[in-house]
């Protein structure tokens, strides 16, 4: 540890001007080379740069395959991307059929057009839901059909990034008002309504999402009266409905501790009852302060939707791996995987940017 | 508003007594929860009797009839159920395990290394902290798994990271030392080092609040770790044969083995979840605020002390309640073994579930286990917490 003396960085934190560095090479010397220990530190820092990033370029790019007409004639020294072309669709759109690929397409495009508008803090309030409600009608309607001259396609055959998105959005717009529930009972003076939601909470929160995933998949046709079946996709969402609300629950209650007792007592001097302190005075407040966790939250939701293949739906993930069975293109397993990364990590890097933002203009006004 | 409380309630209004009102919103609460349950709980009853599916914990002491491929303690197809269960337990317990300390250590290098005064080795770090947060830890394992699985290659031809020490696709294999008595004195001599190292410690800061002088009782206590299994070692003439791992045939003989599941996965819980901890190290040491460590260095501390004394044990109390959660996630995130086929509790009970059908208590026995193995974490966790929290007078 003494060699990377952490102490030498915080002077830069209290803002005290850096080093003004005149040339290429004073940048250097202040950066790099300002001390022994540090000058080992970077020459054994590009030491590992030199071995590692030429054969990883020379595999991604140098001696890549980019057109190719079967894999057999793909396996070379470097990446077969001609894999990506050949399988790109499927991976992204799964078994939805082929000429109708626009469809999934464009909710994708619908997805990314709500989320960027979310993002902008001038649409939060009525217009945001209203914009949610019709866009995800416009999503189902688009990935069903039946209507408008698209055919009917069963929910069994919305593979891959679409799948995904409908998870991660639904799983979180339908989980929110259960975790304020959640949160607000937690909180609550009746010890039974407390009691049953703590132990809600924290038995969620203890076991791993693939129980809840087993449990939807294999318990929930068993908790159904006789005759009523649910589908897969339904069993899945509802596990992350159910997954999703306890840890938003906890977020949630993060901000309702935030609320200075004053804010109570002024309702209640107001006259208010206990819904309408909560809905006008409590939660507006306890909300607008959680929204930087909520946003990672999200991410971490967006992250774990990918879990789903395991009981069996073919997200994003899941597309990527039947593309891997296919018996003429076998073996491309980093190029599939790198592939998806890079649509994974755009998403939740971008979010996750996005929400570093956010907390960063909070602070501001909250310091005065 | 002295007469309010006269007025007698009006029909179909909540009572004004608040006490009752909430005794009469907590039975409506239970009612409403115990009805539901009771609804689901019939269901299951009727379709599980529709079904022909047994229940009750019965099958534990059948035979399980399926292998397993990596164990902790001896396993066979015809042990029971029961067995197979605490395999899988043990299982999902050591890669746990094995990874917390992996991650740690990880994340504290990449966490300090996020603070350097180095401006290449800062920008590695966050390299390494955002590429790796942003991608599903599940994608991460089949990557690994491919890695090791896929593209590393046959025994022949198989990669030598060090000497003896080989990765092919079928894991890693190193050598590993040939059991010999004098390590049992050597293991006797490490644990008289601690006992050693304990006593120094004490008394040297006993002296020190008495008298002022100062021992150097790290270095002793490290010397007496250290120094004492190597005397036996030395005494004894040095018995260390390594058993080394050779080729023969299409796989490896001798050494010790890893498969390429386990190491897939434990890389990956490491990689994924050192990342996070990056995070809480450098956001814990950021907390403490630079007038400490110049306080620190007014009253003549060295670097080393300032970090030691002053900086470290402020920012373990930032640290330590984040962490626990990011153990108790590994731990959790362990039961995605299922999907690269590693034997761990989840991927075990799954088995046994698809072959006697009975999946609730398969389902409740995994979630038992979790919901234990978090109990024990954050107690654990609780209690070092509170040793170094905040003394205040």
């Amino acid at each position: 540890m003494a060699d990377i003396d952490v102490t030498q960085e915080l002077p830069l934190l209290v803002e005290r001007p850096r080093p003004v560095t005149a040339s290429p090479l004073a940048w250097l010397r202040v950066n790099l080379f300002n001390s022994i220990p540090n000058t080992i530190l970077t020459l054994a820092a590009l030491y590992l740069l030199a071995v590692t990033i030429p054969p990883v370029i020379r595999w991604a790019l140098v001696d890549a395959i980019w057109h190719a007409d079967s894999g057999r004639a793909c396996h070379g020294a470097g990446a077969c991307w001609a894999f990506i072309a050949e399988k790109g669709r499927f991976i992204l759109f799964g078994r939805y059929p082929y000429q109708e690929h626009w469809r999934p397409l464009f909710v994708v495009v619908i997805f990314i057009a709500m989320i960027l508008a979310s993002c902008d803090r001038r649409l939060w309030g009525r217009r945001l839901a209203l914009l949610w409600f019709a866009g995800l009608v416009a999503v189902g309607v688009l990935m069903w059909g039946g209507v408008l001259g698209m055919t009917y396609v069963e929910n069994e055959r919305w593979n891959g990034l679409p799948l995904t998105l409908i998870l991660a959005t639904v799983g979180t717009l339908f989980a929110f008002p259960l975790a304020i529930l959640l949160a607000l009972g937690r909180r609550s003076r009746l010890p039974a309504v407390r009691g049953i939601c703590v132990g809600y909470i924290e038995l969620i929160r203890g076991v791993p999402l693939i129980t809840v995933l087993f449990m939807a998949s294999v318990m929930l046709p068993l908790f159904l009266p006789t005759g009523i079946t649910i589908d897969k996709l339904l069993r899945a969402q509802v596990a992350i409905i159910l997954f999703a609300a306890a840890y938003l629950a906890e977020i949630v209650r993060g901000g309702l501790q935030a609320i200075p007792r004053g804010q109570y007592e002024a309702a209640d001097s107001l006259g208010f009852g206990y819904w309408r302190r909560t809905r006008l005075i409590v939660l507006p407040q306890a909300l607008a302060m959680v929204i930087p966790p909520l946003v990672n939250s999200f991410i971490g939701g967006f992250k774990n939707t990918s879990l789903v293949i395991i009981i069996g739906l073919f997200d994003l993930l899941g597309a990527a791996n039947a593309a891997l069975t296919d018996a003429n293109w076998q073996g491309f397993y980093l190029e599939a995987y790198a592939f998806i990364a890079a649509i994974y990590w755009t998403f939740c890097f971008f979010m996750s940017r996005y929400s570093q933002m956010l907390e960063r203009e909070f602070n501001k006004s909250r310091q005065r | 508003m002295t007469d309010t409380a006269a007025v007698a309630p009006r029909p179909g209004r909540p009572p004004r007594n608040p006490r009752i009102r909430e005794v009469i919103y907590q039975i409506l609460f239970i009612s409403i929860v115990v009805t539901l349950a009771g609804f689901l709980i019939h269901n299951t009853l009727t379709n599980l009797r529709r079904q022909n599916i047994a229940s009750g914990f019965g099958f534990l002491d059948r035979e399980a009839a399926f292998g397993i491929g990596e164990s902790l303690v001896a396993y066979s197809p015809a042990d029971t159920y029961a067995r197979a269960f605490l395999v899988g337990l043990l299982n999902t317990l050591y890669v746990s395990a094995l990874g917390v300390v992996l991650a740690t250590i990880l994340g504290t290098v990449i966490g300090i290394a996020r603070l350097s005064s180095n401006w290449l080795i800062r920008k590695l770090a966050q390299i390494y902290v955002e590429a790796v947060r942003n991608i599903p830890i599940l994608l991460q394992l089949f990557f690994w798994w491919a890695m090791l699985r896929v593209s590393a290659p046959a025994p022949r031809q198989a990669w030598e990271l060090l000497p003896g020490v080989l990765v092919s696709n079928r894991g890693f294999v190193f050598p590993v030392p040939t059991a010999d008595p004098v390590h049992h004195w050597m293991l006797l001599a490490v644990v008289l080092g601690i006992a050693g190292a304990v006593g120094v410690g004490r008394w040297s800061r006993r002296r020190q609040t008495r008298t002022g002088a100062q021992f150097p009782s790290a270095w002793v206590g490290a010397g007496l770790v250290i120094g004492l299994p190597l005397l036996v070692f030395l005494a004894a003439g040095m018995p260390l044969k390594l058993d080394w791992p050779e080729l023969k045939g299409f796989n490896f003989v001798g050494g010790g083995a890893v498969s390429p599941e386990f190491a897939a996965l434990l890389i990956g819980l490491t990689v994924y979840t050192g990342a996070f901890i990056a995070e809480i190290v450098r956001a814990g040491i950021l907390a403490v605020g630079w007038g400490q460590s110049e306080a620190a260095s007014a009253l003549g501390l060295k670097p080393g002390q300032r970090m030691r004394l002053i900086v470290l044990p402020q920012a373990l109390r930032v640290i330590v309640p984040p962490m626990t959660s990011e153990y108790l996630n590994l731990t959790k995130n362990s039961s995605l073994a299922v999907a690269i086929g590693y034997p761990d509790l989840v991927s075990i009970a799954n088995t046994t579930m698809n072959q006697t059908g009975q999946a609730i208590e398969g389902i409740a026995m995994i979630m038992a286990v979790y919901l234990t193995i978090s109990l024990i974490i954050s107690l654990f966790m609780n209690l070092y917490n509170r040793a170094i929290a905040l003394v205040e007078r």
